[in-house]
């Protein structure tokens, strides 16, 4: 997608609610920049959550929105585990349990994505515990993703980096433990 | 509290790139599967996290000697003392909850309990030994996952209160000493610099904190689509050199084309500490700071290294009131740091 202003592509996209009514804005770079718009990644997530709430008036208590737009809906969200609300959150900027991450998954995932700098899925390391039902074949998926997500981005050298880790992974011995390759990575960590 | 018991944690503060970075720290943040999270807890949710939390949390093979200190009941003074030796957090210190921390026998380990994560657990260590800290945290990580169930989803990795924290829970920090950049005006620069570089830049005590002594945390932001080794490489090895080097060659400058004033500000602040008979902190951290730039310098000799950074932390209210043994006001707080000064510095 192009910037709104010139043919550049563009690198920030805002996606605003008011009164009911959405307003996309599609920068380059330049224009972000002229715009006093920071680059994505570069704001905390509670800065990001503020100018959501305050482009969300039914969220902070504000004039009402019309009640068939699906953000002024979303607002209503609940976790059915903790019932935490998504005003709540938006709030405080802090979720109420584990299955939050579920709950609020959509409107979640823009987020953590542009506070993780594009990062969208873990690569990290496993608890034994839960590694067992994690398998090779979802951590190729996720290297695949992030790739798909480096490239977009333009990251290159991140890009090589993911491909050369989906190389090891595929060269790794089948009969390995499913999480060798990252708990090698993670637990065991070699001295430098 | 035992740590009354203990007037320093560390003797000295050597490690590599002592000369910029203090110290160093590695911090994971940890849930428990199937408890909401602090801010959503139930008093009675809070004090089983904190049973659970202490019968697996001092064990041996977690670290040695670790001591619990319940911050609830504990004195003001003795939750700044935690404070001030960068322990807990300074949200942790004021907060009501039910809370706890765990902290090793050397003080390099301490496990905060019901902080914004059910777990936060930290190492710290002198010098730039990001390795080391990791691979003991990890350890630590290691061991209380054997016995607890963490929050942990394939998709997100480790689930955090905070969105900002998810994935690996990691956060990498150092605590830069940057008195030259200071001195030419220039560590606003590294400021910006590190905020496109997705870095945080804090003040002396973290989150919320301002800076003192010339002092700065910086730490890593992101924490997820990364493994802890590509986090903490991308840090060690690509972002802190560049600002070691920054600081290095800001001294340098300050050497070749301003040693009179790079003097100056060195052995003016060294005989006000030597003779002052009343200093507050941020007067005294700012000139412990110039001491101890002269040092590293090779600007002034006779002093001790090592008596001057451990000066840093003595000098803060809790630890003077320790050494004092009695509550001071202000003004007497003032007057025994100054004693505690001179006294150290031979003047």
């Amino acid at each position: 997608m192009n910037c709104d202003y010139c043919n550049k592509p563009a690198v920030v996209h805002e996606v605003t609610v008011k009164n009911g009514e959405k307003h996309e804005v599609h920068l380059c770079e330049e224009h972000a920049a002229e715009a006093g718009m920071n680059m994505p990644g570069s704001k905390p997530i509670n800065e990001l959550l503020t100018k959501f709430v305050i482009s969300h008036p039914s969220s902070s208590g504000g004039a009402a929105t019309s009640g068939t737009s699906r953000s002024a809906k979303s607002v209503h969200r609940r976790c059915a585990t903790c019932g935490l609300g998504l005003d709540e959150f938006r709030r405080t900027g802090l979720l109420g349990c584990p299955d939050c991450y579920e709950s609020f998954r959509s409107q979640l995932e823009p987020l953590i994505e542009r506070a993780q700098n594009g990062g969208v899925s873990h690569l990290g390391k496993t608890p034994r515990r839960a590694g067992a039902s994690i398998d090779r074949q979802l951590h190729r998926q996720r290297l695949i993703q992030e790739l798909d997500h480096a490239v977009n981005a333009e990251q290159y050298e991140r890009a090589a980096q993911l491909r050369d880790q989906l190389e090891s992974l595929e060269t790794d011995t089948p009969n390995a433990d499913e999480n060798h390759d990252r708990a090698s990575e993670s637990s065991s960590p070699k001295k430098e | 509290m035992e740590l009354r018991e203990r007037p320093h944690p560390w003797n000295d503060y050597n490690g590599p790139h002592d000369d910029v970075i203090m110290s160093c720290r590695v911090r994971l943040a940890r849930n428990l599967a199937g408890f909401p999270f602090v801010n959503r807890a139930s008093s009675t949710q809070c004090h089983e996290m904190l049973r659970m939390a202490r019968r697996i949390v001092l064990t041996d093979d977690v670290a040695p000697g670790m001591i619990w200190v319940d911050i609830n009941s504990a004195t003001s003074r003795d939750r700044a003392l935690l404070m001030e030796r960068h322990l807990i957090s300074k949200n942790f210190s004021e907060s009501s909850h039910a809370r706890a921390v765990a902290v090793s026998g050397d003080e390099s380990l301490s496990v905060m309990v019901n902080e914004e994560d059910h777990l936060r657990m930290q190492l710290l260590r002198p010098g730039l030994q990001l390795e080391d800290a990791f691979e003991r945290i990890n350890a630590v990580d290691d061991a209380i996952e054997s016995r607890l169930d963490y929050a942990f989803s394939s998709r997100w990795g480790y689930l955090t209160a905070c969105p900002t924290n998810v994935g690996t829970g990691i956060r990498f920090s150092v605590m830069a000493h940057l008195p030259a950049l200071k001195i030419t005006g220039e560590v606003d620069r590294v400021k910006r610099a590190a905020k496109d570089l997705n870095l945080a830049v804090r003040g002396y005590y973290g989150e919320g904190t301002e800076s003192a002594g010339d002092f700065y945390q910086i730490s890593n932001q992101i924490t997820l689509g990364r493994s802890e080794t590509e986090l903490r490489d991308e840090f060690q090895k690509q972002i802190l050199p560049h600002i070691i080097q920054y600081e290095q060659e800001s001294r340098q400058v300050l050497v070749d084309r301003n040693p009179i004033l790079l003097d100056d500000r060195v052995h003016r602040a060294f005989a006000i500490l030597k003779t002052a008979r009343l200093l507050g902190v941020e007067e005294a951290m700012k000139l412990l700071s110039r001491v101890r730039l002269g040092l590293y310098l090779e600007r002034i000799a006779d002093v001790d290294l090592n008596a001057i950074n451990r000066l840093f932390l003595q000098i803060q209210p809790a630890h003077l009131q320790l050494h004092a043994e009695s509550r001071l006001s202000n003004e007497e707080m003032r007057q025994a740091r100054a004693d505690l000064v001179r006294s150290t510095l031979g003047g």
